[in-house]
């Protein structure tokens, strides 16, 4: 490697990493948590089955689902202005993660409430506890302890996706690499060097993943039988 | 202190309950036999308001409710006073022993750890439990987690317990320990109704017995009229089978 390589290499790293961290990640931590949010009251909604409203997150879920995050973020961020919608890039990112995110994990919120045994519920009520109770100490736990390592792979694809938040000029760490590699020609250089710091990202997740099943493991009293 | 009238339960246009009738007394034991399929189960499950039945009255310390139309306090207010053991335990997956027993003590009833932990301890002592405090259903037998469940319902103080089949997902090994279990609450006079395919247990412990077979109580009479005069053809052949069941083991 050339000492110019090495030397653009070492002086655009921080420059990316700080992207990274000030952008990437807040861009993602902020977008999942919402996409939790949007998750766990279409799983409830689908699970309680509430007229009228279920439908309506079948609708969300049917869209989202089916149609590309490009398209998707292409949409809100260029389109919605000629209906007078104008969103600055970064909410607009944020917006269009949450959303698409959010439909993805209802369904594995949705599955994992589900493959909380029925009869848990029902000796629930039999020593006078509520609907809410039930939810809340007994149900949500479990389902809480089947859907993290799923929840954990979207997040981990999210962290990722975010790159594509480039394309509406919010100026992420892919961006911030392109626009060294776009003054530099040293492309592979340049995109191996962010590749890198997207797997050092994954990896302290997928690690913080371990972490974190352990602990739920603990709280759940070892691995969890269906009984 | 258990009485109920003309109790009707259809599932997608067919009839499981086709008008039954029972009535307990304290300090009773009903065995409840019967085929598969006979509606003991849905019996049992209508009696604790499991299944909403279609019709229906219902007595229970001199409190008359209507069954399909009674609301949510009042289902809650009766189930204060009862308790339920299901066929699959359902203990809380999440809970320790004493936690699936205190659970309802403190979050339903409202009472301080202290003392719900202190009746807990009491309760799994009964079921010769107390060391297995600390662990998880998934590290107990099923059989264990049989008697831990038995505990849960004991702890509430109810009037009645309601067992469906309590040894019928246990290994054979596993199923006298569960029984004596029950026989000893019999003997402190706890009232209960007891859907079982155990014959003999039903012969030994209970006071009486209601025969169910196609959604109607053919038979409710004290157990030893029930066993040594029994004038059915139908509960005969029944219990011939049985016999014959056991023989072949």
């Amino acid at each position: 490697m050339s000492e110019r390589v090495l030397n653009i290499l070492i002086t655009s790293f921080p420059r990316i990493l700080g992207q990274g961290l000030l952008v990437t990640i807040p861009l993602t931590v902020i977008s999942f948590a919402l996409a939790l949010i949007i998750a766990v009251i279409c799983a409830m909604v689908q699970i309680a089955d509430v007229k009228g409203l279920k439908q309506i997150v079948r609708f969300y879920i049917w869209i989202i689902r089916g149609t590309p995050l490009l398209v998707q973020l292409y949409l809100v961020y260029f389109g919605l202005p000629d209906l007078g919608v104008a969103l600055p890039a970064f909410p607009c990112a944020v917006a269009v993660f949450a959303l698409n995110e959010g439909a993805y994990c209802a369904e594995t919120v949705r599955a994992a409430i589900e493959a909380v045994p029925r009869g848990q519920m029902e000796a629930g009520y039999c020593v006078g506890m509520s609907y809410i109770q039930i939810m809340r100490r007994i149900v949500l736990p479990q389902a809480f302890r089947t859907a993290f390592p799923p929840l954990s792979n979207s997040l981990i694809s999210m962290v990722k996706d975010t790159s594509l938040a480039a394309n509406i000029t919010v100026t992420e760490m892919f961006m911030t690499t392109q626009r060294v590699a776009g003054r530099t020609y040293e492309h592979l250089a340049l995109y191996a060097e962010v590749a890198l710091i997207y797997l050092i990202f994954c990896t302290v997740i997928t690690w913080l993943q371990r972490l974190g099943e352990k602990k739920l493991n603990a709280m759940n009293g070892g691995n969890v039988i269906r009984a | 202190m258990l009485e109920v009238k003309g109790l009707r339960k259809s599932f997608g246009g067919s009839e499981i309950l086709k008008g039954v009738d029972l009535s307990i007394g304290k300090g009773d034991v009903l065995a409840v036999l019967g085929p598969s399929g006979g509606g003991k189960t849905t019996l049992l499950r209508c009696l604790n308001f499991l299944e909403r039945a279609d019709a229906g009255t219902m007595t229970f310390l001199d409190r008359t409710m209507d069954m399909p139309g009674s609301g949510k306090k009042d289902i809650a207010a009766y189930r204060r006073h009862t308790a339920f053991v299901f066929q699959s335990f359902n203990l809380f997956a999440n809970k320790t022993a004493l936690q699936n027993v205190t659970e309802g003590l403190i979050v339903a009833r409202k009472m301080a750890r202290a003392e719900a932990e202190a009746r807990a301890m009491a309760a799994l002592e009964r079921v010769g439990l107390a060391d297995k405090r600390d662990a998880y259903p998934s590290q107990l037998s099923g059989g264990q987690q049989q008697r831990v469940a038995i505990a849960r319902a004991v702890a509430g103080e109810p009037d009645i317990i309601f067992f469906d089949e309590p040894t019928s997902a246990l290994d054979p090994e596993l199923i006298g320990g569960v029984l004596d279990v029950i026989r000893a609450l019999a003997e402190d006079g706890m009232t209960m109704i007891v859907v079982t395919h155990e014959v003999n247990f039903a012969r030994n412990v209970s006071t009486r017995v209601l025969f169910m077979d196609g959604g109607k109580a053919l038979a409710e009479e004290p157990t030893a009229a029930f066993f040594q005069e029994q004038k059915l053809e139908r509960i005969q052949s029944f219990l011939r089978s049985l016999d014959r069941k056991e023989g072949e083991l």
